[in-house]
């Protein structure tokens, strides 16, 4: 057992709680908050998808056929992937081997950037093909200009989860840090185990922004 | 202590069944289901995103106030999303439009 695991608990209890018991509640339920309203934030943009694509289903079928489905599928088991490495992690935390917290961790950030590559070379190749809307977008189907609406959506909605996933990555960058050092015992590990619902709330948004935005269309031909 | 330890074997086994039902998800994806395709996709969606929550969220083991929380943001985007549709897709001249 090392130094700080002794000594932690009086030191991690803040003024106004009157236990760690207490604080640990509050702190996750502030968190669960949080994710509550991130919850509604993707909603609305859910809520405008589901409005466009019951007016536009031929243009965004052959739109969603355009994007590289494998990197999508392959970008989804990554990411579930790093879903159980960040719930080892927090597990780790709870049964006070630190460093295994710091390992866990540093393989979770190796996964989200194995995400964002992946990502990186789908906007590339958007690129490429004149895919962006509004820079120069071209379109070889029957209703560009409606197909153009789901490229809109479609950036959006993954710029917007690779941003909060980016976040992520810098947010276990330091907790894999203090990690490392001992910060963490089974009886204080908020961090970890908050940053542990923000990753897996990450990880439920692209479970259903997958299907949304890849699997629009059959693939029985032209796959 | 406080919190419920969840063993690591669960982990590996909610896991797999994600990796089983994505495979499965990009697996219909070459079959054409028509109008079913959308339902099956979010079925399975919503199913995988459940075991997230309910396995490595905690939420199975988590105090009742947090699962409160929870199942507000569900609802609330649930009432988002069917207002919605009964504003936009019970109009015809929606679908007439150009």
């Amino acid at each position: 057992m090392d130094v700080n695991q002794a000594a932690a608990p009086a030191k991690r209890l803040s003024f106004q709680f009157a236990d760690l018991e207490q604080q640990r509640q509050s702190a996750t339920l502030g968190m669960w908050v949080f994710l509550v309203t991130e919850i509604l934030f993707f909603g609305g943009l859910f809520a405008g998808y589901m409005v466009y694509r019951g007016l536009y289903p031929q243009a965004w079928a052959e739109a969603s056929r355009a994007l590289l489905f494998k990197y999508g599928t392959i970008n989804t088991g990554v990411l579930i992937c790093s879903s159980l490495t960040m719930a080892l992690a927090v597990h780790a935390a709870q049964v006070g081997r630190h460093k295994r917290i710091a390992l866990f961790l540093l393989l979770t950030i190796a996964l989200g950037t194995v995400f964002l590559g992946i990502k990186a070379v789908e906007y590339t190749d958007e690129y490429h093909e004149h895919h962006i809307p509004q820079l120069d977008f071209r379109f070889e189907g029957a209703d560009p200009v409606h197909s153009q609406i789901f490229f809109g959506f479609y950036f959006v909605m993954t710029g917007i989860h690779a941003l909060h996933l980016t976040i992520g990555l810098a947010i276990a960058a330091v907790l894999a840090w203090l990690a490392w050092k001992g910060h963490y015992t089974p009886e204080y590990y908020n961090p970890i185990e908050n940053f542990g619902l923000y990753w897996h709330f990450i990880d439920v948004i692209w479970i259903f922004l997958y299907p949304l935005l890849y699997l629009v269309a059959h693939r029985g031909y032209a796959g | 202590m406080s919190e419920h330890v969840v063993p690591v074997r669960t982990y590996y086994v909610i896991w797999a069944v994600l990796m089983v039902f994505t495979a499965v998800t990009a697996g219909l994806s070459f079959y054409d289901l028509g109008r079913l395709s959308i339902v099956v996709a979010l079925l399975i969606a919503g199913f995988k995103a459940g075991l997230v929550g309910l396995y490595f969220m905690h939420i199975k083991y988590s105090d009742p106030v947090n699962r409160v929380a929870a199942i507000a943001g569900v609802v609330f985007v649930a009432i988002l999303l069917a207002l919605t549709s009964a504003d936009f897709f019970t109009r015809m001249w929606f679908f007439r439009a150009p």
